[in-house]
């Protein structure tokens, strides 16, 4: 028996903090997000946080130049040719990365508040909120796991302290003589029954939710591929554009793998893979890259001793696990988002030129589809020179944006989230 | 003056009262209920329990089903791509759909490799990119399982019990060299039976064939008519018909709008003279004589009826009256007078801008219709021996000779090719007798038909889809044949056969080339298979009319014998036609224009023969599918048939379509469906005969189910469905529609003080949520034959399912699109046809949607661009909004007709009940090949219905952002649209005041009206009322008809309803004053 009595204040403080520091997180993550899903759309084609890439990595942005002012940062991101002109520091970007960055005009200050706010809170080391030592070997601090633990040790708290309590007043009960119905068992006690019934109903309702909706869904997903293709070296060290291998991107509503003659377009002459980093599986196995490159070979039925002897027409197709699925009843056109969207890959396939394995980054689920749907302005044709023309006939919307009702017009306002735009 | 009445079934006509009571009964069967009866709930065949522990179950599986690991899915790329092809995107090859002599330009849609839509090419200067429903239906048959797969000779004949055994030739080599061997040691001649080859490369094949005789055999033959053409200084050929250039048109007894000789060029043509300007309405005037109620027939302004065996006696009589006579010679019957008088009249007065054709075989008829084209000038204005057609060429003797050369073992070897001797043949137990004293047989059919079971040796052939090749439909006209697949199976193209077989060691696709590249250069060539069509100036004058065997032909037709008794016409369906496509699910579910009945063949019969038999049409007679099975006995032989009671036939006539009853190898479609009836054509020694007479009929008192799907679409007699008139009631009141519409909508004003199209909803004025595109659809009921092209693109497009004969006996049939018909009749005299009003009836993508506010999930709701969008992932099935939809045009997946449930074998429930084998056949991996990827495969337990074939409409706005420019009229089509070889369908953005439909229905605002306007449900489909051209007064269009009680009203506005009413030029006042 502890022979203390905690005082209901106490309690009541503890829980209060608790649903304070949850609303606060709450809130930070909202800015967060919404700069996350612009920095994917926008910057992350060229820029990193932490690393340079074609352009600087992004990490501190406020504590260099002048950007700690928003507004100047807007007028180099909506013009950078502009703004460059009578500023040597970007001047100097220019130098040491050798290209000018693409100017982004409908980007707005909230975007770029929303963008830097992403930019901070992924510098931002991430610590373990919580004091259990659980979740530490996790690089993303998983709040909800540590809010489950802490509320499971402080509902045992709670429990041992409310048994404590009634023992000792059936102790003071029994020492002054006052006599009392014997008291029920806490595993009867229909109280105690009640609540677990309905705390057991709440969490196994919501487990239940999310795995149903997590059904079908492979966020993360990233399976071994019968040859170790790495896209850092294609699309990252070597800066093969995306449309060169998934040219069907381009014209069709898939993107498609490659067939193995395109490969040999490069690798009838590239058979060694020697100067580039290090490659690793997943398990942190070394990959040999010239292997990999014998293994395409295999299929193409490539002798690279005899490489005038090649006969595209006898080259078998490769196996590859496909990683991106869609259920049936999704009508996807990447062709609709690549083209006439204008939407970069990365929007949705992450960093893909950092990536050795392909991982499926976003989760492809209908709430991702809808949100991006909602935030992502279509190419509207807001003079006679810019934008595609054919939203020319979106007369109620030109008149709108002429007198000033509205500035853009997102997929959202086209019929973007409607069920027949890709239920059909 | 009597009242029309416009109906569906007999039970709304002979007996209206319980009509409408079982109408207001959902279900016309008995439901599997249980009763709770006084056992108690837990005795009942299924308690509580069991309900628990089959919902744990469920729950169980489908827990387990959803939470294994999911399957992990491979993609293939190619190995070696080729270059012009990009996975996803639809590719379009310039194509030709030949059968049985319908010769019609196409494009195959390949998608990914495999061709799964058909569409018309529109550079073909006669069809304009008009298709019919067997050619839409074509592509299926690619895919068909039941295709012969490799080349097989028989090692076992068949007997009584046992079907005829094959044994596959591992290579063609080998088949070569065994049929060679055989050749040479059979001698005799050889000889090559074909239907009609309109191929010229195949035709300069088998003119260098040493030694080759070559016979060609119709099934539907046109001997007559070649005979008569002959006789009349023209040759033994057939004309081109020119029906766009024909003011007054007489038909006796041609089908040419459904099956008659070339349908599609034909119904294009008839649809100039039907559609109608407002500012000066005229149109075409067609009469038609004929002894069944054919769907031409349905058609006609003025319609009437003889017996088949006067068909002849008509074609005098309208000579003679043509010819200045004032009585009928032979015709008796008034009626029948006073038509061809004023057929007689109405041609003569249109001297050069009239046609006569008439459907007979027999030469002499032809003769003397020769001789009314003759003597009204049609020749050189509406018929055109310039360009003579290439197709149904077959003579009746020269099968006749062969068959008694084979008979005397004269024939050492026959090769057969695209005929079916064996099954159409009218004595088939007498061709496959002599089939066996021929020495050596091969067949090139692509399927086990009749035929090919009795030869030796099956060396398939290709479908059109893989091959190469030509054909020449008429002359100067070329149409070319690319491949848009690699052969699915071992097949060869019988020209190939053929040159190896002649010692020439080139095959079919390299000798075509060949031939071509040298008359048109290389470069020609290709410019030719891409444009699918070349087309040369008329090449000859073709001959003169000469009246020589015109006084021998006529003194034959008036000593031909007299018909009696009944008489037995046999007709060929617009879907099945012959029979070679009989094995075409798609075909099979496409019901019949006029008696609306799939899946079957049946006797149809007058209404006063019903009467003589013993049948009573009421209710009873509709609503259940049992029908009378009577059995019918001609010309020495008897059959057992159904028997379909329709008006508008003659009535000693009774009508039998053939294409029925095939083998059981051509597969479960077509096996065992309807019966044979071939066997009743007659030879007269010249040519074969469809009508027989002296047919005796008896009621057995036995019943058979026919699964027809009108019935159950009806609209609880709310009949402003189908608007018609005359024309001179038009003329004299053209604006009764628009009158209507303005009542509308000022009674709502003058009751509630807003507009009738914004304000008569709870929701916000529909206009509001539209965007600047709003897609919509205007049909012509003046351009629509009923011929079902529409429906079956609508299968294809939309991977619309099949359900098989026992699921529509349920009504649960899933065309999105259906073609309705009502019967316009005396009120009286439900015999009294005066004419067939083909309504297609499809979503009507409502914006005031009555199915879409009752949808508790939110599956069903309306799109920015008016269109009733329906989320097959979101409905539960509750089916509510099938129950509110007014138009009844949801249709609902009862079972798993697709194979696309998550679990398999999911079609195997006793609660489903059984379903045809049809749908395993249309779950077969091969057959699947023919969806369309970009169209959801639904599965059980969702609605689905029209989408206006959204995804043509996205993939039309994508290519117009790729291509950085406005969205034009006519980038987007749906399906129904193109098929459509009349034009009778126009769709497009209607804010965009200069597409077609809006021009449309601001040109034709006096017909154009919204089906049941006055609900309120403000649809996106007009319809333009149908016109017959009758010089006749329509008492009630417009005419000012004084409410009386009105029938059922559709909600609380009785007193608006009553006013609007009396301008309704629709049925529903009939119905009044029978009360």
């Amino acid at each position: 028996m502890i022979p203390c009595k905690p005082t209901g204040s106490k309690l009541k403080i503890i829980f209060l903090s608790f649903f304070v520091f949850s609303v606060f997180q709450v809130f930070a993550q909202g800015d967060v997000a919404a700069g996350k899903a612009i920095f994917n759309s926008k910057c992350a084609s060229c820029h990193q946080v932490l690393k340079d890439g074609t352009g600087p990595a992004l990490a501190g942005v406020e504590s260099r130049h002048n950007w700690s002012d928003h507004n100047e940062l807007l007028k180099w991101v909506n013009n950078p040719a502009a703004y460059m002109a009578n500023d040597s520091y970007t001047q100097g970007l220019k130098t040491k990365f050798g290209s000018m960055m693409t100017g982004f005009a409908d980007v707005t200050l909230t975007d770029i508040g929303n963008v830097v706010a992403y930019i901070n809170d992924a510098a931002t080391p991430k610590t373990p909120t919580g004091g259990s030592g659980g979740g530490e070997p996790q690089k993303t601090t998983n709040n909800a796991l540590i809010f489950g633990i802490i509320s499971l040790i402080l509902g045992i708290i709670a429990l041992i302290l409310m048994q404590v309590n009634s023992n000792l007043k059936k102790m003071s009960d029994d020492a002054e003589g006052i006599v009392r119905p014997e008291p029920v068992p806490f595993y009867r006690n229909k109280i105690y029954i009640a609540l677990l019934a309905i705390i057991f109903f709440i969490v196994g309702g919501y487990l239940v939710a999310k795995g149903a909706i997590g059904l079908g869904r492979q966020k993360d997903y990233q399976p071994e591929q019968p040859i170790f293709y790495s896209h850092k070296v294609h699309a990252g060290i070597n800066q093969i554009s995306c449309l060169y291998c998934h040219g069907g991107a381009w014209d069709s509503k898939h993107a498609a793998i490659p067939s193995v003659n395109v490969c040999m377009n490069c690798h009838k002459a590239i058979n060694e893979y020697t100067k580039g980093p290090k490659l690793y599986r997943e398990n942190g196995d070394e990959v040999d890259g010239t292997a990999e490159i014998a293994k395409l070979y295999k299929a193409a039925g490539f002798d690279p001793n005899n490489p005038n002897a090649w006969d595209p027409s006898k080259a078998q197709p490769i196996e590859w696990t496909k990683i991106h699925n869609l259920p049936d009843h999704v009508y996807f056109n990447h062709s609709q988002h690549i083209r006439a969207g204008k939407v970069q890959c990365q929007s949705c396939h992450g960093e893909i030129t950092a990536m050795d394995e392909v991982k499926q980054v976003a989760d492809l689920s209908m709430g991702w589809c809808i949100n991006c749907h909602r935030q992502t302005k279509v190419d509207f044709n807001y003079t006679d020179s810019t934008g595609n023309k054919f939203y020319s006939i979106y007369e109620r919307f030109h008149n709108d944006i002429k007198a000033g009702k509205m500035d853009s017009v997102t997929v959202e306002h086209i019929g973007g989230l409607e069920c027949q735009k890709c239920h059909y | 003056m009597s009242q029309n009445k416009y109906w569906q079934s007999f039970g709304e006509v002979n007996d209206p009262e319980n009509f409408k009571k079982m109408a207001q009964d959902e279900f016309h069967e008995e439901l599997p209920f249980e009763s709770f009866d006084d056992k108690g709930l837990l005795d009942a065949k299924a308690p509580r329990r069991d309900f628990l522990k089959y919902l744990g179950f469920s729950t169980a599986a489908a827990a387990i089903a959803a939470g294994c690991k999911i399957p992990e899915r491979k993609v293939f790329p190619y190995g070696n791509k080729p270059e012009n092809m990009v996975p996803g995107v639809a590719k379009y090859y310039a194509t030709t759909y030949v059968q049985d002599g319908d010769v019609i330009p196409v494009l195959a849609k390949v998608r990914d490799g495999r061709p799964i839509k058909i569409e018309g090419n529109d550079l073909c200067s006669f069809t304009n990119g008009g298709t019919s429903a067997r050619c839409q239906a074509s592509v299926l048959d690619l895919y068909d399982m039941y295709r012969l797969r490799y080349p097989q000779h028989r090692v076992a004949a068949a007997t009584d019990t046992e079907p005829a055994k094959f044994e596959e030739f591992p290579t063609f080599e080998q088949a070569d060299k065994a049929i060679a061997e055989a050749m040479t040691a059979a001698g005799g001649t050889t000889v090559l039976l074909t239907s009609t080859i309109v191929s010229p490369t195949t035709k300069d094949i088998i003119s260098k064939y040493s030694g080759l005789k070559h016979v060609q055999y119709d099934a539907d033959s046109y001997s007559g008519m070649l005979l008569a053409n002959e006789a009349s200084g023209f040759g033994k050929k057939l004309p081109s018909y020119n029906f766009g250039a024909a003011k007054v048109i007489v038909s006796i007894g041609a089908d040419f709008l459904g099956t008659w000789l070339s349908p599609v060029e034909f119904a294009k043509g008839y649809s100039k003279g039907r559609k109608i300007d407002e500012k000066n309405p005229e149109m075409s005037k067609h009469y038609h004589f004929e002894g069944h109620l054919s769907m031409t027939g349905s058609n006609a302004d003025e319609r009437f009826t003889h017996r088949p065996s006067e068909t002849g006696a008509v074609a005098l009589d309208l000579l003679s009256m043509i010819n200045g006579t004032e009585e009928t010679q032979t015709i008796k019957d008034e009626k029948l007078e006073e038509g061809i008088r004023k057929a007689a009249a109405d041609l003569k007065a249109h001297q050069g801008q009239a046609l006569v054709v008439c459907g007979s075989n027999d030469k002499n008829i032809q003769i003397i219709v020769n001789a009314i084209n003759n003597a009204i000038g049609a020749y050189g204005t509406t018929i055109d021996w310039g360009k003579p057609v290439n197709y149904r060429q077959g003579i009746d003797s020269e099968i006749e000779e062969l068959v008694a050369q084979m008979e005397a073992g004269q024939v050492g070897t026959l090769m057969i090719a695209g005929a079916n001797p064996s099954y159409t043949y009218y004595n088939a137990a007498k061709f496959n007798a002599a089939l066996k004293k021929v020495k050596v047989t091969v067949s090139f059919n692509g399927k086990m038909d009749e035929t090919t079971e009795q030869c030796e040796y099956a060396i398939p052939t290709h479908h059109y889809l893989e091959s190469w090749g030509d054909a020449e439909p008429k002359a100067g006209v070329t149409s070319f044949i690319q491949p848009a697949i690699h052969p699915l199976f071992k097949t060869r193209a019988y020209q190939t056969s053929l040159l190896k077989w002649s010692g020439n060691d080139a095959d079919y696709d390299t000798y075509f080339r060949e031939y071509w590249t040298g008359k048109l250069g290389s470069d020609g060539f290709n410019a030719a298979l891409q444009n699918g069509i070349k087309e040369d100036e008329a090449t000859s004058g073709g001959g003169s009319y000469s009246g020589a065997g015109l006084a021998e032909a006529v003194s034959a037709v008036a000593a031909a014998k007299k018909g009696s008794g009944t008489e037995v016409v046999l007709y060929q369906k617009v879907s099945i036609g012959t029979g070679a496509q009989a094995g075409n699910p798609w075909l099979q579910e496409l019901p019949d224009p006029v008696s609306k009945a799939t899946w079957d063949n049946y006797a149809l019969i007058s209404i006063p023969k019903a009467k003589e038999l013993g049948i009573k049409l009421n209710n009873d007679y509709e609503y259940y599918p049992q029908k009378p099975l009577v059995k019918i006995t001609v010309g020495g032989k008897d059959l057992i048939l159904p028997i379909l009671a329709i008006p508008g036939m003659q009535a000693d006539t009774i009508a039998i379509a053939v294409g029925y009853g095939r083998n059981d190898a051509s597969g479960v479609t077509a096996a065992g469906i309807g019966q044979n009836v071939y066997d009743l054509v007659q030879y007269n020694g010249t040519t074969v005969d469809f009508a027989v007479s002296g047919a005796t009929l008896e009621n057995t008192g036995d019943k058979y189910k026919i699964a027809q799907t009108q019935k159950h679409n009806s609209y609880e007699n709310r009949k402003e469905v189908v608007r018609e008139t005359t024309l001179k009631s038009f003329k004299a009141s053209p604006t009764v529609i628009p009158d209507f519409s303005n009542k509308l909508e000022e009674d709502f004003y003058n009751n509630s003080g807003g507009n009738f199209r914004g304000n008569a909803t709870l929701y916000p004025d529909p206009e509001t949520r539209m965007t600047e595109l709003r897609w919509g659809m205007s049909i012509d009921m003046n351009a629509c034959y009923g011929c079902g092209a529409c429906v079956v693109a609508c299968h294809a497009e939309n991977n619309v399912p099949v359900v098989g004969k026992r699921e529509v006996l349920r009504y649960h049939d899933m065309h999105w699109l259906r073609i309705d018909r009502y019967f316009i009749t005396d009120e009286n005299d439900a015999d009294n046809l005066k004419g067939v009003v083909f309504q297609p009836m499809l979503c009507q993508h409502c914006d005031n949607a009555p199915c879409e506010n009752v949808c508790p999930v939110a599956a069903t709701n309306h799109s920015s661009e008016g269109i009733n969008q329906m989320a097959y992932n979101r409905c539960i099935g509750t089916r509510y909004c099938a129950n509110n939809c007014p138009y009844k045009v949801r249709r609902f997946n009862w079972a798993d007709y697709t194979g696309a449930d998550s679990f398999p074998n999911n079609r195997d429930q006793q609660i489903v009940g059984k379903l045809d084998s049809v749908i395993e056949q249309m779950n077969d991996d091969v057959t699947r090949m023919v969806l369309n990827p970009d169209v959801t495969v639904r599965s059980r337990g969702v609605m689905e219905k029209c989408s206006f074939c959204v995804q043509k409409l996205q993939a039309a706005k994508l290519e117009a952002k790729k291509e950085n420019r406005m969205l034009q009229d006519g980038d987007a089509k749906t399906a129904c649209q193109m098929a459509c070889s009349a034009d009778a369908i126009v769709f497009g953005n209607v804010y965009d005041e200069a597409s077609a439909v809006a021009k449309t229905r601001e040109e034709n605002k006096n017909r154009t009206f919204h089906v049941l306007e006055q609900l309120h449900v403000l649809p996106n489909i007009t319809y333009m009322a149908k016109i017959r051209n009758v010089d006749e007064d329509d008492p009630h269009w417009g005419g000012g008809h004084e409410g009386g009680e009105h029938g059922n009203e559709e909600g609380g506005h009785e007193s608006e309803e009553h006013k609007a009413d009396s301008t309704l030029p629709s049925a529903t006042h009939v119905e009044e004053s029978e009360h």
